[in-house]
């Protein structure tokens, strides 16, 4: 019996490279991103204080994004590129 | 994914353990499989910052290794092992001929189905469905994905055919399956509030093709309703790529309206009010489809009482989630008691008392889950409404919802005036005329 496949067409993939990564975070400044969603602003505030206990020579900044996570945030991602080193993303659910 | 490939900012991704293959599927798809993704136990929401710190402090309950090590092993080690820089997944045409018993398995296997029976989809049956537009086999109806965040799928006049044959729908439902393909409107969304889509038909293609409006039209009734509204659930988890749990559906509980989408014609011979699809802008003798997202919730009474019916009203939609904005779908019966107890000669007069009518305390509205999770934002954003609404006093009677976001649609047999809220929001109308 020969039938047909019901599935659509996916589009290609293209590979993107990811970031060069630090050499250490000493001195470094990393951006805490809240996304939004839940409570992840309580998670990512004792993220933070973890840092500031075990690792103080890094800087931290919580920074929540400009709307909600369904909708892009160059305003934000431009702040941390100029200003930050690193980013820690949460909590995706 | 867009700091890390944009901006060339080292980033960690820091998500919930139910979500791993999901996220890990959708970092391959997007070109970026060795993205930095550690977990952390589910749920966020509702704990304490003590039991939060107790994750931070914790292990990734997926590899087992401590969490804050991974995090910091994500911004510090080197982690690209060097993939292709693009390549396809093409999908082919015919699956591998086989007994019809091994078929039946396999698309059970492959997930392709709702776990119902299905008519296996034949070229000869194939052929026949496309016999019922003009549209060439090849031309592209449209693009559904299952999420924000997950790549578009594509699909052809004759991919909606196969999956409308796979539903049991008889040729000259066709054009409207088209047309609800055309909507990109997915029925299969993988929100964790586990969504439905609902559907609602308009224009002379109802009787044409033997939809019902009237006693039972929201199932299990009538073999048009039925078999389109199933056309378009197997399209979308098709057409879109899939619809697996765990993987690229994560509704908690499910949801059994997606068996056939909500999916019904509009009673527009017994409505008082002019027929949905000409509130959107087509004439009386169109016919179209409209297609509605994120059904989840639904409450129902019996007609309008006499002294008490706005209060009533008030009641049903005060128990909605005010992230779920109502449709209200009418018995003609109750369509006529909101013209005669309310003096609701028009839709729109309705659907403005029901604005003015949905309130709560801001304090509380802005407690609510939902609203905190897609609506304070944006509110914080300054987008309106919510901007204003946030200035709002906590004990002030604020607006539960957007006015352009409550609908009402008039459907059912007049065996009595039960009605019902469902709580969904409008997507799209489509023309079927377009697609005959």
């Amino acid at each position: 019996m020969i039938v047909l496949d019901p599935t659509g067409y996916p589009p290609k993939i293209a590979a993107k490279p990811l970031a060069a990564r630090l050499d250490t975070l000493n001195g470094r400044t990393v951006y805490l991103v809240d996304c939004r969603f839940d409570d992840s602003d309580v998670f990512l505030k004792q993220m933070q204080a973890w840092f500031a206990e075990h690792m103080p020579s890094v800087q931290t900044v919580f920074k929540p994004i400009s709307s909600v996570y369904l909708v892009d945030d160059p305003k934000t991602w431009e702040e941390i590129k100029a200003r930050g080193h690193a980013a820690i993303l949460g909590v995706g659910h | 994914m867009t700091i890390e490939a944009k901006y060339g900012v080292p980033t960690v991704a820091v998500h919930t353990d139910k979500f791993d293959k999901v996220v890990r599927s959708v970092a391959e798809v997007s070109g970026m499989p060795d993205l930095a993704q550690v977990f952390v136990p589910q749920p966020i929401m509702g704990k304490t910052a003590a039991q939060l710190r107790a994750y931070v402090d914790g292990k990734d309950p997926i590899s087992g290794r401590p969490v804050m090590q991974e995090v910091i092993e994500g911004l510090t080690l080197p982690r690209s092992r060097g993939v292709a820089s693009e390549y396809d997944r093409s999908t082919p045409r015919l699956v591998e001929p086989d007994t019809e018993d091994n078929l039946h398995r396999l698309f059970l296997e492959r997930n392709w189905t709702d776990k119902l029976p299905i008519v296996l989809p034949t070229e000869e049956r194939v052929a026949a469905m496309l016999a019922r537009t003009r549209r060439k086999p090849d031309e592209v109806v449209g693009r559904m994905r299952s999420t924000h965040f997950r790549e578009y799928w594509e699909y052809t006049v004759e991919k909606v055919a196969v999956n409308a044959v796979m539903a049991g729908a008889r040729p000259e439902y066709f054009p409207v399956i088209l047309a609800l393909a055309a909507t990109g409107v997915t029925a299969r969304g993988s929100s964790s509030s586990a969504v439905a889509a609902m559907a609602v038909v308009n224009g002379p293609i109802r009787r044409e093709i033997g939809m019902n409006a009237g006693t039972g039209a929201m199932g299990p009734y009538s073999h048009a309703n039925a078999t389109i509204g199933r056309a378009y659930g197997l399209l979308s988890q098709n057409g879109q790529g899939g619809s697996v749990p765990g993987l690229s559906y994560m509704g908690n509980q499910g949801n059994n309206y997606a068996y056939n989408s909500v999916t019904f014609a509009e009673n527009e011979e017994r409505s008082p009010w002019e027929p949905f699809h000409v509130q959107h802008g087509l004439a009386a003798g169109d016919s179209a489809v409209s297609v509605f997202s994120g059904v989840r919730s639904t409450a129902f009474t019996l007609g309008l009482r006499e002294k008490h019916w706005r209060e009533h009203v008030r009641h049903l939609l005060r128990g909605m989630d005010p992230h779920g904005p109502p449709a209200l779908l009418l018995d003609p019966i109750a369509a006529r008691q909101f013209v005669d107890r309310g003096g609701f000669g028009k839709k729109d007069a309705l659907i403005d008392w029901l604005h003015d009518t949905a309130r709560m305390r801001a304090g509380e509205y802005w407690d609510y889950q939902l609203i905190q999770n897609y609506i304070y934002p944006r509110a914080t954003f300054g987008e309106e409404p919510w901007a204003s609404k946030l200035r709002a006093a906590p004990d002030e009677e604020i607006p539960m919802f957007r006015r352009e976001d409550i609908h009402v649609i008039v459907v059912g047999g007049e065996t009595n005036g039960y009605w019902r809220i469902m709580g969904c929001t409008y997507g799209k109308t489509e023309s079927v005329d377009a697609w005959r």
